[in-house]
């Protein structure tokens, strides 16, 4: 019952946005905006989650259902419908993004409250689900582009949502603007890929695609790879992977709730999404899978270091979300895609949480980011300081949060299917991450306050903010309980891989070594032995309340400036990409071929064809006998002509 | 002959409009000048029969000693008459009272002109064709001038009747000449001889002459010099109405008589369709750029519209077909919308129809604006609303009957009018103006453009669906 209407998660928060977009400026009413933006993602998730029951209730074979809504377009043999699929993966991912988008939802209720274009932002958010959900359950590419997409504009839209904003060097449009550029680098390759995938197999129906790979024999390998990369490139854009990242830590420019909700929880994971979903090409194209995991190990390690020394409490929580998505792109790239999509979702849970409770802290701070001034928060905020510290113990990885068991699942398969240099790097980047946590976690909330206390009165947010925190508390640390791994769990074994393996049933990466279960606990332990010694560093160093923070760049010296410029990465590519571009865009494309040629010869045309249009009208007259000579005259060719050419 | 109880309930959708027609003659006499009355009871009936039109449109039957046909795409064109007529209704009713219009007549012909339609889509013999032909027609030609006190409407009717009866007589010679080469009326029998009858020299001429008499009727070019000068005398909702589903049923026509007997691009007339839709799209674009009066743009618009549709024909495919009633179905509801804004804009003395007057229409009325907008781009052909599919489909039928330069030249006449038609848009919302004109914005005629933009709209959003649906029933 509940599968039929999985239409209505789609339906739901477009209708929502409609309402609070057609109509919001005249409703006015906050708590009518907010509950209208809420409600209906919150129903979206209540059949969502009864969908699933449903789904659970059937035997594994019979799990995959497809809802066809209608026949969007047919030309011949390809037809693109609208139709969702509901199955282990998309069921997964629909519960993250609306059950997480629902309380990020009730918390800008809070966050939000006072902005004079309330409604616009609620109407923005559901125009997001929206697009999120079409991404997610759709069947066929076409579709799951349009979502794709759609998530791109409202991303757009969300970041630059405070569009007369000052943002570090420009305003928050510039920002949107970097992202949005930067994300059709990407949406270019998934093109292409799409296009390569329609010549290659005739349809762009998933279900069709798939059987088209399984059964493949004559397809050249190349083809695969190129397949892999192609949609991979798309991967990178969104999901803020080397070399397309350098948008996310600028889409910081956005609300807190956004940064939450789209640049934390659920758009940015639509690349691994997609990879998982394709897990059958990439498994034909060993490649692609080794460039997947090798620039997802590169894209944590990398952004983890930039994360150390940040002092924009959204900037340390972006570059973590980067480093975060390398993590998944390493599990997709090791063959552990229930891995990957396992930690997408604790991932959700504690980055979710960490940036509402950031944004808590900057609400409270009265729109202060900079941590450097932040200082012994905990007794003023003192529920968001637990529930804060909660996910960063959940992202450091420590047991039993749920981080943990995502976390190491990845780094175990990383160990057995691409050997130890994998594994070392992927553990190095979680001291790393437990180390920039409590760093952050400790000169936010520890110490002495660095601020003027007389004058600055921090104050804990209302209820509407602090529960969805909580709520979101509790799913950090058990959100992790279904995947306990085997060799804890003992017979029930690992419930979220017997839940959504049968999904990459045919994407199996066979394992190259089956080490014992000494060797899977032994590095389990130094793992968690080395993040908790790094989250106690970062604690020691930061918290205390004589030392500024301030004093400890000098050790460090040129690495510090290396890591606190983000490697010069936007620098290079400003030098290297951007300023190139738009110097020929300017000089030779705009004003050269664009103003010169094409404007010259279309403008040329268009005097052709006024003065023709001048012309022609002068036939018409006005006097009926002429127009029947008219008439007359096309008669008689007609007949002339058929008679000759009989 | 026997007329059944089947037959009545297979052709419910004519009788309901026949008997609408004696019932509008009388209800006229006991309702006073601009009663709303006879509006409303027109619209209904319409609407009515429209439904029922789909209610039996599986209903696939032959009646009447076998001259009319009922069910399938009969009954989708019936619809498309039927449905539209109705909005035309709508956007009557203001329009006839700010204008002073002798309703009376005005719904009796409004009723009548459909009841000639339907019978052209219902025809299975080319008499029947004829009469609908005629009922339509003249029904068109008394509408045109039924404000009779305007020089203009006055002028537009005498034109469009003098033209009109010179494309008639085409029609009846070239009805003639096929009788006289085939021995019968009857469509299916001319289908069933057709591959012996298309050498004889004078069964082609007589097709000839019938196709340019309803080339005619659809404002083809060079049979099309009448419709800028007929539609600019008429009044809006007359003009809305002959453009629209005037057009459908002369289209409707074409199809009846090419559908069964040509195959596609190899046929015999074939070069003969190209051409004159080849001109008709380019004319009508290019000569539309240099036109003021939005009734006269609208008028060389669907002059290029036309051509548009003649390109459904290059395919002998059901796809062709479908493309065509799809078209109609689109630049039908697209068409009436615009013209149903430009009623109300429109003042009683025919002022306030320059595009220039709509300037600053964008912030002073940002509904009709934005409704406006919205049928300018369905009419230029932007996805995804109906114009975007209905040119889609009729070159992917050129495509595949294997002329694609006619596609071609569609694509290039359509980049052409994009200019026209977006003018407007730029002008309502970048245009200054001092004009404070008066607008009478009724609740009627805004349900009337309502109804035209939800379709077109739903059109655009549901083409796969409308468009199998069409093809299941053209095949």
């Amino acid at each position: 019952m509940a599968i039929e209407l999985i239409y209505l998660t789609v339906a739901l928060p477009l209708a929502g946005f409609l309402v609070n977009g057609l109509l919001g400026s005249r409703i006015k009413n906050e708590k009518a905006i907010g509950a209208i933006g809420a409600g209906v993602v919150g129903l979206s998730f209540v059949i969502v989650v009864m969908a699933f029951f449903e789904t659970l209730g059937k035997p594994v074979a019979e799990r995959t259902s497809v809802v066809e809504l209608y026949s969007w377009l047919a030309a011949g043999d390809i037809g693109v419908s609208i139709a969702y699929q509901v199955d282990q993966l998309s069921l997964v991912m629909a519960m993250v993004v609306t059950g997480v988008g629902f309380l990020i939802h009730v918390y800008s209720i809070g966050y939000m409250h006072g902005d004079k274009a309330f409604w616009r932002f609620f109407a923005y958010l559901n125009l997001f689900i929206f697009a999120m959900m079409n991404l997610i359950l759709a069947d066929n590419f076409v579709l799951m582009f349009l979502g794709w997409e759609g998530v791109g504009l409202c991303s757009y839209l969300l970041i630059g949502f405070w569009y007369d904003k000052k943002f570090e060097k420009s305003t928050t449009s510039e920002a949107a603007k970097k992202a949005f550029v930067v994300n059709r680098i990407g949406d270019f390759g998934f093109l292409l890929g799409m296009f390569l995938i329609l010549t290659t197999f005739g349809s762009l129906n998933f279900g069709e695609v798939f059987a088209g790979v399984a059964a493949a024999e004559n397809v050249p390998p190349l083809t695969f790879e190129l397949i892999a990369i192609f949609l991979f490139i798309g991967a990178t854009g969104k999901s803020a992977q080397i070399p397309l990242y350098v948008w996310l830590p600028d889409a910081m420019a956005g609300p807190t709730p956004v940064s939450a909700l789209i640049h934390a929880a659920t758009m940015v994971t639509a690349g691994v999404y997609m990879v998982a979903r394709t897990s059958i090409i990439y498994v034909n194209a060993p490649t692609a899978l080794m460039v997947v995991a090798v620039v997802g190990l590169a894209t944590a390690f990398f952004a983890a270091t930039i994360g150390l020394v940040q002092n924009d409490i959204k900037k340390v929580l972006a570059y973590s979300t980067v480093s975060q998505l390398g993590y998944m792109f390493l599990a997709l790239g090791s063959g552990a895609f229930v891995a990957g999509v396992f930690h997408v979702m604790t991932h959700a849970f504690f980055k979710a949480l960490l940036f509402l409770g950031a944004g808590s802290v900057i609400h409270g701070m009265h729109e202060e980011q900079d941590i450097q001034k932040y200082g012994g928060l905990k007794k003023y905020m003192p529920r968001t300081y637990i529930t804060f510290l909660i996910a960063s113990l959940a992202i450091s990885g420590i047991p039993p949060l749920a981080g943990f068991f995502s976390k190491d699942e990845i780094l175990w398969y990383s160990f057995m299917n691409r050997g130890e240099i994998f594994w070392i790097v992927g553990a190095v980047t979680a001291l790393l991450t437990a180390f920039y946590m409590f760093r952050l976690l400790s000169l936010t909330f520890y110490g002495k306050p660095r601020f003027d206390e007389a004058h600055t009165k921090p104050h804990e947010s209302p209820y509407v903010m602090t529960v969805p925190l909580m709520i979101l508390a509790v799913l950090s640390i058990v959100g992790g309980w279904i995947g306990i791994p085997e060799i804890f769990s003992g017979e029930h074994g690992n419930l979220f891989h017997s839940w959504l393996a049968p999904v990459f049933a045919e994407a199996n990466l066979a394992h190259g070594a089956h080490p014992s279960h000494t060797t899977e606990i032994l590095l389990m332990a130094i793992s968690v032995a080395g993040a908790a010694g790094a989250a106690y560093l970062g604690y020691r160093m930061y918290s205390s309340s004589k030392k500024q923070p301030g004093e400890l760049k000098g050790a460090a010296g040129a690495v510090h400036k290396l890591l606190f410029n983000k490697y010069y990465v936007d620098e290079l590519y400003d030098a290297t990409a951007v300023k190139p571009t738009v110097w020929t865009s300017r000089y030779l494309l705009w004003k050269f071929i664009d103003v010169g040629v094409i404007d010259g010869f279309i403008n040329f045309l268009g005097s052709l064809v006024e003065r023709l249009s001048g012309v022609l009208r002068k036939m018409q007259t006005g006097v009926a006998q002429f127009y029947a000579a008219i008439m007359t005259l096309g008669v008689a060719i007609t007949i002339l002509w058929i008679i000759l050419s009989l | 002959m026997e007329f059944t109880l089947t037959d009545l309930t297979h052709l419910l959708p004519i009788v309901i409009v026949a008997a609408s027609v004696l019932v509008a003659m009388t209800i006229d006499m006991f309702t006073k000048e601009a009663d709303k009355t006879l509006g409303w009871f027109t619209a209904l009936s319409l609407f009515a029969a429209a439904y029922v039109s789909l209610f039996f449109v599986d209903k696939t039957g032959v009646h009447l000693s076998g001259v009319v046909a009922s069910g399938g795409a009969t009954n989708i064109l019936h619809f498309v008459f039927t449905f539209g007529a109705g909005v035309v209704a709508l956007i009557s009713m203001e329009y006839a009272k700010k204008t002073e219009m002798r309703v009376g007549e005005y719904y009796v012909l409004v009723l009548s002109s459909v009841l000639g339609m339907m019978l052209i889509a219902a025809a299975k013999d080319l008499a029947v064709i004829f009469v609908g032909l005629e009922q339509m027609s003249i029904s068109f030609y008394a509408l045109a001038g039924i404000r009779r006190k305007r020089d203009k409407s006055v002028e537009a009717s005498l034109k469009y009747f003098l033209l009109g009866a010179f494309a008639t007589g085409f029609v009846v010679y070239g009805m003639a000449l096929i009788y006289g080469s085939s021995g019968t009326m009857a469509l299916d029998t001319i289908r069933y001889a057709f591959p012996d009858l298309v050498s004889q020299p004078l069964f082609v001429l007589g097709l000839a002459l019938f196709v340019i008499g309803f080339a005619f009727k659809i404002a083809a070019v060079p049979f099309h010099m009448w419709a800028p000068d007929v539609y600019q005398g008429s009044p809006t909702p007359v003009a809305g109405l002959m453009s629209t589903v005037g057009k459908a049923a002369a289209f409707a026509a074409l199809l009846l008589i090419f559908r069964p007997v040509f195959d596609g691009a190899e046929n015999a007339l074939f070069p003969f369709l190209a051409i004159v839709a080849t001109l008709s799209m380019l004319y009508g674009a290019i000569v539309a750029i240099a036109q003021d009066d939005l009734k006269r743009m609208l008028a060389y618009s669907s002059v290029a519209h036309a051509g548009y549709m003649l390109i459904g024909f290059a395919s002998g495919e059901a796809t062709g077909a479908a493309g065509v009633i799809y078209y109609l179905v689109a630049y039908a509801f697209m068409n009436l919308g615009a013209f149903g804004i430009i009623a109300m804009i429109e003042s009683a003395e025919e002022t306030n129809l320059k595009v220039q007057d709509y300037a600053g229409l964008g912030t002073r009325a940002p509904a009709l604006a934005a409704l406006l907008s919205l049928f300018m781009f369905a009419l230029s052909g932007i996805p995804p609303l109906a114009g975007f599919f209905g040119k889609y489909y009729v070159f992917i039928a050129a495509v595949e009957g294997g002329a694609t330069w006619l596609a071609l030249v569609g694509v290039a006449s359509s980049a052409i009018s994009v200019y026209f038609y977006l003018r407007v848009v730029v002008v309502m919302y970048f245009g200054k103006s001092e004009n404070r004109m008066e607008y009478s914005v009724s609740n009627v005629s805004l349900l009337g453009v309502t109804i035209s933009a939800m379709l077109v709209i739903l059109l655009g959003v549901l083409p796969g669906s409308i468009i199998k649906l069409i093809e299941s029933f053209v095949r």
